[in-house]
């Protein structure tokens, strides 16, 4: 079992509030999760930086890679330093500022790239997660969230959710598949790596792999569900858009509820129940096969 | 007698229901900011009346007999599972597997049941105005599935005895259902559901019967079996 929560935000007004809004969210969603937690934030951001979502367990000095990052690419660096986690917005590609991290220090785990997107994710209480990476205060336009029962593969951070399989993207998913070995052997030999044994990374790389090939987020999902077997409900965000999918069966549960100013999807109502103008939110569980997507 | 009214806001699920178990027979209570809140009047066996203003969660008055609850909203999944006797009301729309395993009594969803509704029913009465999801009345044992609306696909999958009509249209059946004539006796049965239900869209002259054809039945070494 495993909680998901996401909130897509029309109206610009609540932005401010994406991190108040998300946190009780996940938090509630605790009983279905209580092993890790992660959550991806999509905030508008100015042109020419990319920010680095890492984690380390070494005890990594942020302050001081950031200098030797800005020494390597000739480019501003910002760093939000958090214990073991850290954002770094450089102000250079994303190959540039991805290459400098990997060459400065290897054991430094990426766990997301993105122009819009920061990740925090860690093992533990969803409340505890939140509190230590300050979720309640960050602001955005989007922003899609995990509560993790392990069943398949161990309790890491690295094995928690959300997985950020390319630029922008972070995939969350309850269920479990039952071809994963199969899809990654295949995404293995076209030069796919990956960095755990996870199959929710499978999933979330194949999207990735699609999207690449020129698929939009609708399209590499209605693909998942011809190549990937399982059970899964998906929920999938990038810079542009919010995506949900359930398998044929869908038995793990899912709910969208749907105003004027906002998209917001849980695994359970209760959730939800907290949103301003849930009441006269339209409320649906979204039907087996039917890819459903929203676009900003 | 006065409603007596709790609030979900001020009391655990357990805390709730104990303080519901404890009501004498014929009391109402109202129970407020539900919030979808999973367990909500599960297990009880006093004959109280129950109303659940707003959105209800899992298990919705599930193992009760004897209460009538009645819930001012939608409800998650299996609402009213393992009911024995005594009647659940789901004003909006209900989720999946609702009625799983129902022994007796009526749950009646005047909106629409999502997926799996009646899964295993075991004697109960399901009534929905609107349409089901798919896999609906999968190996249904005993009880009668009635559908105001439209049946998803795989409707009846591996039914036993459960009698399942449909007002609308059916999108596949699934293994070993079948359609079979509508006779009066049916009629009549359909009419008293419609009138407990209080649906006035069902005609209960015009509604599609489907029951096993029971060739799921026994085990046949020497044919060719198709499950």
């Amino acid at each position: 079992m495993c909680g998901i929560v996401g909130l897509h935000l029309k109206s610009p007004e609540l932005h401010p509030q994406l991190g108040e809004l998300i946190a009780p969210m996940l938090d509630c969603m605790s009983s279905r999760g209580p092993d890790s937690a992660g959550v991806a934030l999509f905030a508008e951001a100015p042109p020419g930086r990319v920010k680095l979502s890492l984690h380390a367990t070494d005890g990594t000095d942020w302050e001081a890679l950031g200098r030797s990052i800005a020494q390597d690419t000739a480019a501003a660096v910002s760093v939000e330093a958090l214990g073991d986690v850290a954002i770094l917005a450089v102000d250079a590609d994303t190959d540039t500022a991805v290459g400098s991290v990997r060459k400065l220090r290897s054991s430094v785990r990426l766990v997301g790239v993105g122009r819009t997107m920061e990740i925090f994710k860690d093992v533990g209480l969803p409340r505890d997660i939140i509190t230590r990476y300050g979720i309640e205060k960050r602001q955005g336009f989007q922003a899609v969230g995990h509560t993790r029962m392990a069943t398949e593969s161990a309790v890491t951070t690295e094995h928690s959710h959300p997985f950020a399989p390319a630029v922008d993207i972070a995939l969350v998913h309850n269920g479990s598949f039952s071809n994963p070995a199969t899809v990654r052997r295949r995404l293995e030999r076209e030069g796919i790596r990956f960095d755990t044994d996870n199959d929710s990374e499978v999933c979330a790389r194949y999207v990735a792999r699609q999207m690449q090939h020129g698929a939009d987020l609708g399209e590499a999902l209605r693909m998942v569900q011809k190549e990937l077997d399982g059970f899964f409900t998906l929920l999938v965000a990038t810079d542009r858009q919010f995506a949900v999918l359930r398998d044929s069966f869908a038995c793990k549960p899912a709910v969208i509820a749907e105003t004027d100013n906002y998209v917001a999807m849980s695994s359970e109502y209760h959730a939800l129940a907290g949103l301003p103008g849930i009441q006269n939110a339209r409320v649906f569980e979204p039907a087996p096969e039917e890819v459903y997507t929203w676009t900003r | 007698m006065d409603p007596v009214t709790f609030s979900c806001a001020e009391m655990s699920t357990r805390e709730l229901n104990s303080a519901l178990a404890d009501l004498p027979d014929g009391a109402s209570v109202r129970v407020l900011e539900p919030w979808g809140r999973h367990n909500i009047a599960v297990g009880l066996t006093n004959r109280i009346t129950i109303e659940i203003e707003g959105n209800a969660g899992y298990f919705t008055g599930g193992l009760g007999e004897g209460p009538d609850v009645t819930v001012d909203g939608f409800v998650g999944w299996s609402t009213g599972e393992n009911l024995m006797s005594g009647t659940i009301r789901v004003l909006g729309n209900a989720s999946e597997c609702t009625g799983a395993s129902a022994h007796g009594g009526a749950i009646v969803v005047h909106g629409d049941a999502s997926s799996r509704t009646a899964i295993s029913l075991k004697g109960a009465s399901v009534l929905v105005a609107g349409d089901v999801g798919h896999m609906s009345g999968f190996m249904g044992q005993a009880g009668v599935l009635l559908v105001g609306g439209n049946a998803g696909s795989g409707l009846g999958d591996s039914l036993y005895e459960t009698v399942i009509y449909v007002a609308g249209t059916i999108a596949s059946l699934g293994a070993d259902a079948r359609v079979e004539d509508l006779n009066e006796s049916d009629v009549k049965v359909v009419q008293d559901l419609v009138d407990l239900a209080g649906f006035d869209h069902i005609d209960p002259e015009k509604v599609t019967r489907v029951a096993s054809a029971r060739e799921l039945y026994n085990f046949d070494a020497l044919t060719e079996q198709k499950y």
